[in-house]
This record gives C-alpha cells, structure tokens and sequence, in this order.
C-alpha cells in the first residue's frame, strides 16, 4: 500500500540551518508502522534522514515524535490509520526539546528533570535480609508508573513546559510518584515538600495532552493529581499551589464566583517579597484586561449564593461519610 | 585524552551491573552505549527472572533443569554459579527498587516458565526487563557513573597481546576518539539483526561479537541460535513465555494441542528448542494457518490476562489486531536469542587479557545448546557483577597504556573510504543486509543440513565481497545513521561467517542446532564446545571440553 509522508528536516551542517519539508512516497505493507515507513525511507529512498528507533514494539521508547500533530512512538502508529486522518502523513521531531538532526531531539533537557526528583529508592531502614514484604495492590499500582518507557511523548506535548522551562514536567512528575507510592522508599515526606515547590505538582494547568499522548497509560496527569493528595494529607500545605487551591475553594465557598485579585493575594500569602514580584505580571493581566476589577476591592456575591454554600457541605459530608 | 581504568561497553542490564559493581572499588569506570541506557535491549525480557526463592527449593534443582535444557551443553561449573547467586540477586534488586509481583504474603511471587519442573520465576507483570533496567539505571544515575551516550565502537584497540582501550564515534559530532582503558568489558547484547526476521530490536548487531573476534578472542557455541517458540509473524515481536506460564495452549490448524505428540509430560512449558522444532514440524507438514500456529489463552481468566499479560494483549492489538482475550494470536518461531557468544571463563575473562564480556554478547556457558526463559536477565546481573569485579582486579595491577595517534587513523580512513564512496561506485548497506538475514533464516534456522549451510556459506562471502564497495547517502557528521548502519553491517557479516561456519562444524544435533542430516545427539564425539577463531584465511574451529560436576549426560525428554 502507498503511502505520502511530509516529513519535517533538519540539517545542522547546511549552509544556512533552517528546517525544511520533504514529501516521500513509500510502497509498504498495508499494516505497516510510520516507523516502517521512516526505516524504508532511510534503507532504501534517502539514506541521510536521521530518525532514532530500536525495538520496534513500543518498549524502548526510541521513536517518539510528533505524527499528524500529536507525540506519539512512531512503531506504535499504523501509517494507516494516519493517512485516513489527513490524506498526507506529516511527521515532525517532538516538542519542547532542541531539534539536533531531522527527527532527532536532544534529550537531555528531559533527563535533566529525570535527575531533579531523585529518581532512586532511598531504602526504609533496617534493609531486611530478604525483600520487603509489600501489598501486591501496592505492586500493580507502582506497576503503572512503571510502564513508563522515557519517551518523552508527554514532555513533548505538554502546554506548561511550553510556557514555563521551569516546571519539571509530566515524564519527572510519573516518576517521582513512583517513589511516593513505593512503601520502601524513606524519603516521601521530604520528596512531597520538594515536589510542591515551585516548579513541582502545582505547576501543571491540567489540559490532558500527556494523558491523551502517553503511549503506555501511564497518565501522568492523575499520577500528579495523587502526589498532589498524598502532600496534602501529608500536611505539605506550607506552598503557592496549596493556598491557590484553598483560596480557590474558600472564595467559590463564600461567593459564588472567583475573586482573582483576592485568589491571586492568598496563593502568593503573606510574604512582602513574593506579592511585590508579582506586581509587574498583575499590571500586564490588568492592562490586557484580565483582571476582572469591576467586582474585584468590591468583590460580591452571587445571587442565591447560598446554594453553592450547600453544595459545598453536601460534598463534603458525602467525603467524611 | 579519555582515559578510565575500567570502560564498559554496552548499557544494557549487563552492562550497567558490571559498573555499578566495578566503580563501588573506587577505580574510574565509564559507560560507553550507542544508544541511551534504557533504550536497551534488556527492555524486551518480559517474563521474568529465575531463582530458587522457596526453602523447599534448592538451587541444584534450578541448575539441574538449567544444564537438561542446554542439552548438557552448558559448563556446570558456570551453572552452578548462576543457580546458587540467583536467589541473593533477586533480594539485591528488590532493594534497589524492582517492584517484583507479590504473593499472599507480600513477598516476591513466583510464575512457571518454560523447562522447569516447578515454579521458579520472579516477575514485574509482562514488563520485567524494563522495569529491572530502568530501575538498574536509576542507581547509575543515583552513582553518578559517566556514560559516553550516543557513542560507538569502531574497533578494540589491542597492544602487545591486551586489549587496553577503544576507539569510538561520538554519535553527534561524528568525532573519532581514542578512550584508554586498563580493562574494556563488552556488554553489547545479541546479534538478532544477523537474521530476518528476528524478534530482536534494530540494535541487536552483535558488535562485541564481531569486534572481539576480530582482535583474536574466540567465540564459542555460536551455532546455538535460539528460535522462540511465540513471536509475532508481522514484525518478529515477542509473546511471553509467562503466556504459557500461566497457562496458554498452542494449537495447530486442526485445533489440536499438538505439544502432546512431542512433549507429553510438559506440553506447551518444554524447553525453548523442543517447542520450536515442535511448531515448526506441524507448520512444514501443512497444519498452519499463514506458516503459523496459535497461541491460545481464551481459557484464562479475563483478570490474569489484564494484570499479568497486558503488554502482550497490547501487541497483539497493536501488530495482529487479535485481542487475546476473544480469539487466539497467531505465532510462529523466531529467532531470539544467541546462546553462543564471547568466550569468558566464570571470571568473565576472555582469552585475551584486559578484554572482559557479560550477558548475551559473552559465552561462559551457563545456556549451552538452549537457554532456559527467564535464565538471561540472571545471567547479565550474576555474570554482569563478576566481570566488573575482576575487571577491576586486572586494572589494578597494571600501568596506563600508550597508544599512538596512528592508531585512531585507521578507523578514521576506514570510515572516510565508506563516506567518500558515491553511490554509482557503491552499493547501500540495507540490501546487504537482508540477504544476510533471510539466507540465515532459511539454511541456519530451526532445520539445518549441510547443503543449506554450505549454500549459506557461499552467500555470506558474496556478501563480504561486495560489502567492500558500501557506500552511503549522507556524507554529514551530525547523527550520521547511514554510516553507523553501514559499519554494524560490516561486523554482522562477520558475525553471520562465525555462525554458519560453527553450525558446519558441529555434525550432530543438540540443543537448538538440529542438523536433519545428523538428526541425533552424538555424546560421543561432541559433548564439547566449538571455538571459533578469526584468521586472514577465515575462521578457524576448535574445541574445548565441557565441564561437568554433578550431572551426567542422559537422555533429554520433556
């Protein structure tokens, strides 16, 4: 079966670098992988693509890149179901990492915030003489996160690392849970703390493209979710990200509807320091009239806000029961 | 100038172990990998890891069953090595963070595997290799031990009868580089891309083979090429054994369980060889379906499949488009795994002094004429730590080496003729390479005679020929995959050579080498290893006694 694939190039010993598109039409079985389709492209049509790849069975995590639009392992896609979706294939590097060669990124941006978690088991002492005796629940749980192949789809994709390179990311984020969840590892309490700092959990704007992407279910999202609640059951509370999410509940609670001004106050608490950094950013969000003023010193409430009151109570009696 | 005491190639599960155990004694080691560490190979291992974990097990039933499936082929030494350090690895990994599936009472759960006559297996789900890689990669980085990442190997530098450094390509710039080292240990896998199909990954190009062959150390067994019995037909990817583990039936296109007729006592769990010569017989004599049979796990419960075979039913899906757990998966044998490999003492010493090799690139032989699931990742850690400890002791006694600069000229004009050759004058490296691997599959597979050697033989030298005249499409230094391609191309050629001439050499059937011209096990004039060696004329065979301690040789049924 033909297929047409545009594929994004780049070569950093050209003249004058710049990326570039080049169209190739290949005749490969019709069950054929857009890896299959690159590896005939490099054996036997242009041998100077540069694409890395290994196992060919989404284990290695080798070939992620971006096919129709979206990070994905080029061995897992179906050229197929592509070519349904546009009638020309296009496959691009992956995101938010620096293009070195054609569909070849630098990752080490990604390891970097590998390394930022601590990705080892810090063993609860005494080390038994055997292994720990753990829940098997507990193993299967782990076992998700584990799953994990460092492909980097979820970095690749994801709408806060693009707006802010300080943010340690989905990939970083599912590993450290990893940890948090793993009755053996000592340092959970100082991993949550680190983990709710600036940079960390509270930092993700929930938009799902790493759930969507992630070609092994690991849905980093939710495992950012759980960090998220595990810190706070864990008394971790003293952080932006936590005093966000309770201002958030405590305005709704009372008013019905957000002060953000006042959200913006509490998130950042009573430190001098911080509130003035972010003056500059509240003038740009006022300018561009985003600030909602016009109820904000004299923020009100909602008509019949009192059933939101309820709600509230309700829900939570429901939690307690 | 790079320099290590210690320099281990390969990043797989072999080699991180060999050095993350060579740097605990305080000596400089490096990683070189030509690709990251957990892109390797070791990934792919999906059932598990064996070990004599129960009190009433003793490790000298594990090696029992460990030298009748290499068809006693295997040196017990080296095998008792492996079953009696099996079980303290398995609680070393645990601490380190390998999330073994549990039992009742919390502790590490056991499967059955293929070959063995009672539960043996420790596991993580179907995903056991990568979960053991990744987790061995978090204490090299928790260790901070450096690795040359996106490097390879063009060649080993040998002075004076001892290998004593490298030179390799920094895969982003293209930079040829002399690394010193006192002692190099090879751990770079298999050579699965020899044939085609194969259900290894485009990695898998035996370089370490190739390479320490070619500075004088002897490979051995390299007939012995393992079929596995499930793999995919569409792409050569691997079903697990633990599929059958828990349970799974074969059936042919009748609808027979036709391991019955081969293997009556242990069915669909006979050792690897006995499975696949079983497939392929039924596929030959017209019970297929497409030049398959099928792997059938309807029966298991719906739980079992999801929680301990999810990878599996996700190939399935995504290469057959068969859920398993409505109908049966087509499979067939494919080639899998070299038992054969770089000849290392119990040490991981090979004849060559200051050259060191671990994991399915060396030959102890703990596997023999057919390895056992599930005994490969104990063989890259047991094996893995030895050689990085005795790497470390031949460091210690001797002084850095001194290599002339002319020594890195040679690759570089190698590599420059490759680069400088345009295409009217020369001929691409893929073609190359599927002739290779289809002769391999067709005349050195599950069935082997000495007409289809011999024409396997003429084949590959041909292909030598012309791989004189290689030539590539980029010219460029940044990532240049076409020339990384074009020089594994060149070491599997002589990886294929040491096959095919070790397969001729061996005129009786054992383990996976069946010759239906020698259809039976001659104890008599080959209860030994084949050696063989690269001279200017070609390769040379010898052989070397196996060692045997506790087990004599008697007939093998399953």
């Amino acid at each position: 079966m033909q297929f047409t694939l545009n594929v994004r190039r780049y070569d950093p010993e050209a003249e004058n670098p710049a990326p570039y598109w080049r169209e190739y039409t290949v005749d490969v079985p019709e069950n054929a992988t857009v890896l299959d389709c690159l590896i005939y492209v490099r054996e036997y049509v242009d041998g100077t693509l540069a694409v890395r790849c290994s196992c060919r069975s989404a284990i290695c995590g080798s070939c992620m890149m971006r096919v129709n639009g979206q990070a994905r392992l080029a061995c897992a896609t179906k050229a197929k179901d592509m070519q349904e979706a546009a009638a020309v294939i296009t496959v691009e590097p992956g995101g938010n990492m620096p293009v070195l060669k054609d569909l070849i990124v630098d990752m080490d941006v990604f390891w970097d915030k590998i390394r930022q978690v601590k990705p080892w088991l810090e063993p609860v002492e005494p080390v038994p003489e055997r292994e720990y005796l753990v829940p098997n629940e507990t193993i299967l749980d782990l076992t998700v996160a584990m799953n994990c192949v460092m492909c980097g789809a979820c970095v690749s994709d994801c709408t806060s690392l693009e707006v802010d390179k300080n943010f340690i990311g989905p990939a970083a984020l599912a590993k450290a849970y990893r940890f948090v969840d793993d009755p053996r590892d000592d340092a959970r309490q100082e991993r949550l703390e680190d983990l709710s700092d600036y940079g960390g959990v509270y930092d993700c704007t929930h938009c799902f493209f790493c759930v969507e992407v992630c070609p092994k279910d690991v849905a980093p999202l939710e495992r950012i979710v759980e960090i998220r609640e595990r810190a706070q059951g864990a008394g971790v509370e003293n952080n932006a990200g936590t005093r966000h999410a309770k201002a958030f509940e405590g305005i709704i609670r009372d008013s019905g509807i957000l002060d953000e001004p006042m959200l913006l106050l509490k998130s950042i608490g009573m430190n001098p320091v911080e509130q003035m950094k972010n003056v500059p950013g509240g003038v740009r969000l006022l300018r561009a009239g985003k600030l909602p003023l016009a109820s904000g010193p004299f923020h009100h409430k909602i008509p019949g806000h009192g059933n939101v009151k309820r709600l509230f109570e309700k829900v939570k009696a429901g939690q307690e029961a | 100038m790079l320099e290590h005491d210690v320099l281990v190639v390969g990043a797989g599960l072999a080699g991180m172990q060999a050095a993350l155990h060579a740097a605990k004694q305080g000596v400089s080691v490096a990683i070189l990998t030509k690709v990251h560490p957990v892109r390797s190979h070791s990934n792919a291992a999906q059932g598990g890891i064996n070990a004599a974990m129960e009190e009433d097990d003793p490790w000298e039933d594990h090696a029992y069953d460990t030298v009748k499936g290499s068809d006693y082929l295997g040196d017990q030494d080296a095998i008792e090595v492996l079953c009696s350090e099996a079980p303290e690895t398995i609680i070393e990994l645990e601490h380190m963070g390998v999330i073994f599936n549990r039992g009742s009472r919390g502790q590490i759960d056991l499967r059955a595997f293929g070959g063995q006559a009672r539960k043996r297996t420790c596991y993580v789900a179907d995903i056991t290799g990568q979960v053991m890689l990744h987790v061995i990669y978090e204490q090299l980085m928790k260790a901070g031990t450096q690795v040359y990442e996106e490097w390879f190997v063009t060649s080993l530098v040998r002075q004076n009868d001892a290998v004593c450094g490298v030179i390799a390509m920094d895969l982003r710039t293209g930079e040829l580089h002399l690394i010193k080292a006192k002692s190099v240990i090879l751990c770079t896998g298999g050579s699965g891309r020899v044939y085609e199909p194969s259900s290894n990954a485009l990695i898998c190009t035996g370089d370490g083979y190739a390479q320490a062959y070619r500075v004088g150390a002897p490979l051995m067994d390299m007939e012995m090429v393992q079929y596995h019995p499930t793999t995919l037909p569409g792409n050569g990817a691997l079903m697990t054994e633990g599929a059958r583990g828990e349970g799974a039936y074969l059936i042919n296109a009748k609808g027979e369980r036709f391991m019955e007729r081969y293997a009556p006592n242990m069915m669909e769990l006979a050792s690897r060889d006995v499975v696949s010569r079983a497939e392929q017989t039924e596929i030959n004599e017209g019970r297929d379906i497409n030049g398959c049979v099928l792997l059938d796990v309807r029966h298991l419960d719906r739980n079992t499949i999801m929680q301990k075979l999810s990878q599996i039913r996700e190939l399935g899906l995504e290469y057959e488009g068969v859920d398993i757990i409505e109908e049966p998966c087509p499979v067939r044998p494919g080639m899998h795994y070299m038992m054969g490999g770089i000849k290392t003492d119990i040490e991981g010493a090979t004849f060559v002094k200051g050259l060191y090799s671990a994991g399915e690139a060396a030959c102890v032989s703990v596997h023999g004429g057919n390895r056992l699931g599930a005994n490969s990742l104990l063989d890259t850690l047991v094996y893995g730590k030895r050689a990085g400890t005795s790497a470390v002791l031949y460091a210690d006694g001797i002084s850095s080496p001194d290599i002339p600069d002319s020594r890195l000229q040679e690759d570089r004009e190698h590599i420059n003729g490759i680069l400088s050759r345009s295409g009217e004058q020369g001929e691409r490296a893929a073609a190359l390479r599927l002739a290779m691997g289809q002769t391999m599959h067709q005349h050195v597979g599950v069935f082997r005679d000495q007409s289809g050697l011999e024409k396997a033989q003429g084949i590959i030298a041909t292909l030598k020929e012309r791989y004189q005249h290689v030539s590539v499409d980029d010219k460029g230094k940044v990532f240049n995959t076409d020339v990384l391609f074009a020089l594994e191309v060149g070491l599997m050629l002589d990886v294929a050579e040491a096959i095919v001439a070790s397969a001729l050499f061996r005129t009786e059937s054992r383990g996976a080498h069946y010759r239906t011209d020698f259809p039976d096990r001659n104890d008599d004039d080959w209860l030994k290893h084949t050696l063989v060696f690269s001279d200017e004329s070609g390769p040379r065979l010898e052989t070397l006694p196996v060692t045997i301690t506790q087990w004599q040789p008697a007939r093998r049924t399953y």
